[in-house]
């Protein structure tokens, strides 16, 4: 197809798609109102199950679901980058050289990295109570990790990186989720039904299965996205391309 | 916010759906591409945060503030969280895409890639 | 049993993430033999629901249910259509799996469970799509058997086609798929509520639609429409599916694109329906546009085509497009029609598709005119093609020409477009079954210049060049083929299919049921054949006869006006995101006016 198809179908697209926004946001609340009735439905959820985080409610109780499918996301797009990233038989693998490192850099490493991982736990443990949980304290845990790629090595960060292990506990913290949604069935309720007691509000037992889905989520995100930089970095850096070289 | 200014986060919205498509429909480099797939996306978290605003409110989180206090709409914001997992992931298996599209056609070009047509 | 419905989605998740927890530990007998057992365990789940419960099984995830109609949960709503999609996807998924038992070479090193463990995923993200009764969930699942459909296209990642292919399915599902969030977005704002029924009460309590409504209809009905591979959504499907592994092309064929033609018609009977909803003349003329287009484009590209894979793709182009035209006549006897059809359809595709990636495999192409003649001893391969291209043509008493039988029923006209662009898509089977099977008429010509996708280039999916034909291949194929037949025999099946087609379109049935438990069960009288309608069926097998003979002979034109149109497919992300954005904005004019 000719560029010039392109921009008219490209053109005429966008002006009905712009025409299309623009009316439909003549009909959109005016901005800042005070009429959120799910909002409002869910933050009194939120305080009858003693979790002072609704947001974690929302995202680990009432639409527990839609966090399964999400965790999924996850979790399929890691297995899927780590096929599609995968070794070919035209590639080898080349071991990482040593790299030196600024002293100051190494120091700042070795420091930053106890500090990260521990806010890390902290985030993914207090998700029921304040800002963060599962998703996000899983990321930092990943992040503190990959400090050590910064401060020493490739060498450094596949010693204390085992893949077999990260995969299993990626792969249990997803069966952990859907097997902990299971026990609100068994437990004669609905699947995903928070049926833990649910503890003293804004104390650390509180929430009822809240904390241990965020528990799960976390676990699985921090191995998940360990595993995703893991293939991505060896195809950056261990990896060579025979068929590139052909060329 | 009052007068036009008011209409302002939604245009935002509006505006970054449709400089993401742009941005698509015209790239030369695939990896750009996936940046403006991301622009995209994020005219949805725009939308989501602004829909769920309220004004004089708070973050809905009652760590530390008392329960009577209002508070902006926490289902929108467990939405744009998923949406960021969602956005943030798709990016990863696309970039990885791109990265064997290096590989098998030497180019991340899209105007040189013409093997599937007609 | 109601409240297993989840375990549908659950039991295929865990599936998986047991693969992947211990792929580095199983051997990859137990591995695959682990997934079937996962797929096929939903599979019960699905099938026993159907026969199970009555009416429309609604559970509420965490227990949360409304009272008076609000409530903060997410619902699942196993309705007979949505179960029936959710245990045809899961059957298809047990099938693929045992088709591709000792399939692909080697799985990734450390990683024997990886691909039975992503069929899972795709699986459990089509059946929590088909049930779930709340908008963003959908989106969620949406996005999961994209993101997984993605990484399975370009899973052969050795060669330079299939990541592109997978890179251009990516791209527009995404897009739609934002572009549908957009749509939820401005639901939310006016609504408040994310639900399904919940949507749809307050739009109706709020009155006639207005722009806003309008505006969320088409961004939510865009990310469909593309999953749908409505034209002109419809241009990653062709390359998909010309790179995607054979059980994977089953999948996508089958049943993911008729899922995507299943939430736009579900989204419209429960959210905008209603008398707040869309203009039902507004609906109507939108889909029938789609559709039409859809059905002649994909007939006259699947005609062109010389790559085995792409053929049938655009003839699943072309299907689609006749499924959206017999939603928009939105008859209860039309979507009945349009449910065999699906049902049928996705066994003979699926057959269709396994015969294809034997041929690949024992020949080493998937090109018509390299594999001309080549086919000659393997009749029962030959039997199995072009039986799949009467099927698809329409021959009864396939289910395929039961469905589409009972569709064309609903309007003079109807027959005008059927007849040809299934005899169309049926007729190309059958002329590729001549060439290769009997070799008969000349080798064809190369054409130097043409605009075109040769089949020469691809790869076997097995170790090497197959010498016999595996039984579990052909036996998968022989029972897809045996269950469209069964599709279009079986009168019980007619008849559930008239009583879940009444329960889907009732718009208030649907939000009584959802929110207030309250249950109906409209009565409908079962269609079954007539004889307009064999006599239809006939004659569109017979003139996919007709077509394929003379063009076997190399006696029709080449089709050079058809240049335009497949200069349009040029396999160029760019183009095709601009014209999915053009589609919105057709789709803005068709709803509006």
């Amino acid at each position: 197809m000719t560029g010039r198809v392109r921009r008219w179908a490209l053109a005429a697209g966008l002006a009905g798609t712009a025409a299309l926004m623009v009316a439909a946001g003549t009909g959109l609340p005016r901005f800042g109102g005070d009429q959120h009735p799910y909002g409002a439905r869910a933050v009194a959820a939120s305080l009858r199950q003693q979790t002072a985080n609704t947001i974690s409610s929302v995202n680990f109780d009432q639409r527990a679901l839609d966090t399964l499918g999400e965790e999924s996301i996850l979790f399929g797009s890691v297995l899927g980058t780590v096929v599609l990233l995968r070794q070919t038989r035209d590639e080898h693998r080349v071991r990482p050289r040593p790299e030196r490192v600024p002293a100051a850099l190494r120091r700042y490493g070795a420091g930053l990295l106890p500090v990260t991982l521990l806010i890390g736990l902290y985030i993914v443990a207090h998700g029921q109570l304040s800002p963060g949980g599962g998703f996000q304290g899983g990321v930092v845990i990943a992040t503190a990790l990959h400090l050590l790629y910064v401060g020493a090595d490739y060498r450094a960060l596949e010693r204390i990186r085992p893949l077999g292990l990260f995969e299993l506990v990626d792969g249990s913290g997803e069966a952990a989720y859907v097997l902990l949604g299971g026990a609100g069935l068994l437990a004669g309720s609905a699947y995903l039904a928070n049926v833990l007691p649910h503890g003293t509000f804004n104390t650390m037992a509180s929430g009822g299965t809240v904390p241990l889905l965020n528990a799960a989520v976390g676990l699985e995100v921090a191995s998940a996205v360990v595993v995703l930089l893991a293939h991505f970095l060896d195809q950056a850096i261990e990896i060579t391309d025979n068929r590139k070289a052909h060329r | 916010m009052t007068g036009p200014l008011a209409a302002l986060p939604y245009a935002t919205a509006a505006w970054l759906f449709l400089a993401g498509v742009y941005g698509m429909a015209t790239s030369r480099n695939l990896v750009h591409a996936v940046g403006c797939l991301s622009v995209t996306q994020s005219s949805t978290y725009v939308l989501l945060l602004a829909v769920g605003y309220r004004r004089g409110a708070t973050a809905p989180v009652f760590s530390d503030v008392p329960t009577s206090v209002p508070v902006v709409d926490p289902v929108v914001q467990a939405l744009a969280l998923t949406d960021i997992v969602v956005g943030a992931t798709v990016t990863a298996l696309l970039l990885a895409l791109v990265v064997q599209v290096d590989k098998g056609h030497g180019t991340v070009d899209p105007d040189e890639l013409s093997e599937l047509k007609g | 049993m109601v409240r297993l419905l989840p375990l549908i989605v659950a039991v295929p998740l865990l599936g998986a993430a047991l693969l992947v927890a211990l792929g580095r530990h199983v051997r990859r007998a137990v591995a695959e033999t682990a997934g079937c057992a996962c797929a096929a365990g939903s599979a019960a789940l699905a099938v026993g629901a159907l026969v199970l419960t009555h009416g429309t099984a609604v559970t509420w995830a965490g227990d949360w249910r409304p009272h008076h109609g609000a409530g903060v949960g997410i619902v699942l709503v196993g309705d007979r259509v949505g179960l029936g999609l959710a245990a045809l996807t899961s059957l298809l998924v047990v099938a693929v799996l045992a088709y591709s038992w000792r399939y692909f070479e080697e799985p990734p090193r450390g990683h024997a469970g990886a691909f039975p463990a992503l069929v899972l995923l795709f699986q459990a993200g089509m059946c929590g799509f088909a049930l779930t009764g709340d908008l963003f969930d959908a989106f969620v699942f949406f996005e999961l058997m994209g993101a997984v459909g993605y990484a399975l296209t370009g899973y052969r990642v050795e060669e330079p086609r299939p990541v592109q292919g997978a890179l251009t399915f990516g791209f527009l599902n995404s897009l739609g798929g934002y572009a549908s969030l957009l749509g939820i977005g401005l639901l939310y704002a006016r609504t408040g509520e994310l639900g399904m029924a919940q949507t749809g009460r307050r739009l109706d309590a709020a009155g006639g639609p207005d722009a806003l409504v309008t505006g969320a209809f088409v961004l939510l009905v865009t990310g469909l429409l593309v999953k749908a591979a409505a034209v002109p959504f419809h241009f990653w499907l062709p390359d998909a599916h010309t790179v995607a592994p054979t059980p994977v092309s089953m999948l996508l064929s089958g049943v993911m694109v008729e899922l995507g033609v299943y939430g736009v018609a579900r989204v419209h009977t429960t959210v905008f329906a209603g008398p707040g909803g869309i203009p039902a003349a507004h609906f109507r003329r939108t889909l029938l546009v789609l559709g039409v287009a859809s059905a002649l484009t994909g007939a006259v590209m699947c005609w062109q085509q010389r790559h085995l894979k792409r053929l049938l793709a655009f003839s699943t182009v072309a299907h689609t497009g006749l499924f959206l035209t017999g939603l928009a006549l939105m008859s209860d006897g039309a979507t009945a029609g349009v449910c065999l059809y699906v049902l049928g359809h996705a066994g003979t595709k699926a057959a269709l598709f396994a015969v294809t990636g034997i041929l690949l495999d024992r020949y080493g192409s998937v090109d018509e005119h390299q594999l001309h003649g080549r086919g000659r001893g393997a009749w029962r391969l030959g039997l199995l093609f072009a039986l799949g291209g009467l099927a698809l043509a329409g021959l009864p008493p396939f289910g395929t020409a039961l469905g589409k039988a009972l569709v064309e029923e609903q309007a003079d006209w109807l027959p005008l477009l059927f007849v040809p662009v299934s005899a169309v898509t049926g007729g190309a089977v059958l002329r590729v079954a001549a060439g290769v099977f009997l070799g008969a008429g000349p080798v064809p010509e190369e054409r130097p210049g043409r605009q075109e996708t040769a089949g020469d280039e691809e790869k076997p999916e097995t170790g090497g060049l197959l010498r016999w034909l595996p039984a579990p291949m052909i036996t998968v194929a022989v029972l897809l083929l045996a269950g469209a037949l069964a599709v279009g025999t079986i009168p019980g099946l007619a008849e559930g299919t008239a009583t879940a087609a009444a329960a889907f379109g009732d718009h208030a049935g649907y939000l009584a049921a959802v929110l207030d438990a309250h249950h109906s069960t409209p009565a409908a009288e079962g269609e079954w054949w007539t004889g307009p309608g064999v006599a239809l069926g006939l004659l569109s097998a017979a003139l996919a006869v007709a077509l394929a003979v003379p063009a076997v002979r190399r006696l029709l034109p080449s089709g050079g006006w058809t240049g335009p149109l497949r200069r349009l497919h040029s396999g160029h992300v760019g183009d095709y995101v601009a014209w999915t954005v053009a589609g919105i904005g057709l789709l803005s004019a068709l709803t509006w006016w």
